[in-house]
């Protein structure tokens, strides 16, 4: 099927319908062989059994990035090129990766205060992944502010690419000021510092977090089409009855 | 499995990602629910869209 035919959200559901049950499968399967290697993981050195957090914490971190990545990419698409599913992919994205930013904070706070002895400091990772989800919950309130979708779209789409400016300072943070943070340590020059008894289990847990994050858009989106024919069709029942001014 | 001093913590982080991990799932599920419930009664009282009208035409 050409890419452009996706462009048709009739064709978006029926192609849903179809990935979403191979989706939900792989995503469990992900997560069974996830959690097994996570059981399985050597203590770190250092920081002890406490490393199993990361487990949760750097996917989450990963993911409410890819999240709002995902969104400006949309945001291009609908004041670009006006694609008819691109701010529908940007409204179903936004509270997923809220989700996963807000859970990277609570897991990053839980892993904080045995290893760094406080739940929270005001440096520029933490920082910056806090103004993340604050902006992702102002998206999500702009959705529900502005009653037209078209409307809204164009709203949330710039408001997405500003937003964007702080996905560099998120991932750069820990280079360019001195933060309580560890700096990168898996997608580095020169390779990850992480031991790889402990790096599999990391990757496993980020396949099957993207795999859930996948599956639960896709789903969403599907809810957002929907939500979208009921309106029409409640505009076309508004006009077709008596007396309206049509 | 020991989770040594700190299971405390570990444990809170992986009750916390089941949680949110839930609430996300039911949010899709129960949403799906509504918007075809909602769209089932639409069709029901007659309103249909003009491609939907199309098709039964064809058919």
């Amino acid at each position: 099927m050409p890419l452009i035919d996706l462009a048709n959200p009739t064709r978006f559901l029926a192609l849903a319908e179809r990935a979403l049950p191979w989706l939900i499968g792989a995503t469990a399967i992900a997560f069974a062989v996830g959690l097994q290697q996570t059981h399985g993981a050597p203590d770190d050195y250092q920081q002890g059994a406490t490393v199993k957090i990361m487990f949760i914490h750097v996917p989450s971190a990963w993911l409410g990035m890819f999240g709002w990545g995902l969104m400006s990419v949309a945001a291009l698409g609908t004041l670009v090129w006006r694609h008819p599913l691109a701010d529908v992919a940007a409204k179903a994205a936004a509270p997923i990766g809220a989700a996963f930013t807000f859970l990277c904070l609570v897991t990053g706070s839980l892993w904080g205060r045995p290893m760094w002895g406080t739940y929270w400091v005001w440096d520029a990772r933490l920082t910056s992944e806090l103004v993340l989800l604050l902006i992702y919950l102002g998206v999500i309130a702009l959705w529900r502010t502005v009653e037209d979708p078209s409307r809204a779209s164009r709203a949330v789409a710039v408001l997405t690419l500003v937003g964007a400016i702080n996905l560099p300072i998120i991932k750069f943070s820990v280079d360019w000021w001195n933060t309580l943070h560890q700096p990168a340590s898996v997608f580095r020059v020169g390779g990850s510092t992480i031991d790889r008894s402990i790096l599999i289990p990391l990757f496993a847990m980020a396949i099957a977090f993207t795999l859930l994050f996948v599956t639960l858009h896709i789903a969403a989106m599907r809810n957002e089409i929907l939500r979208r024919r009921i309106r029409t069709l409640m505009l076309m029942q508004a006009q077709a009855a008596p007396g309206s001014a049509s | 499995m020991n989770l040594g001093p700190h299971a405390d913590f570990i444990v809170a982080a992986y009750a916390v990602a089941v949680l949110v991990v839930a609430l996300l799932i039911g949010w899709v599920v129960l949403d799906h629910r509504t918007q075809q419930r909602r769209l089932a009664q639409l069709e029901a009282s007659g309103v249909t869209r003009r491609s939907d009208r199309t098709v039964e035409r064809t058919a």
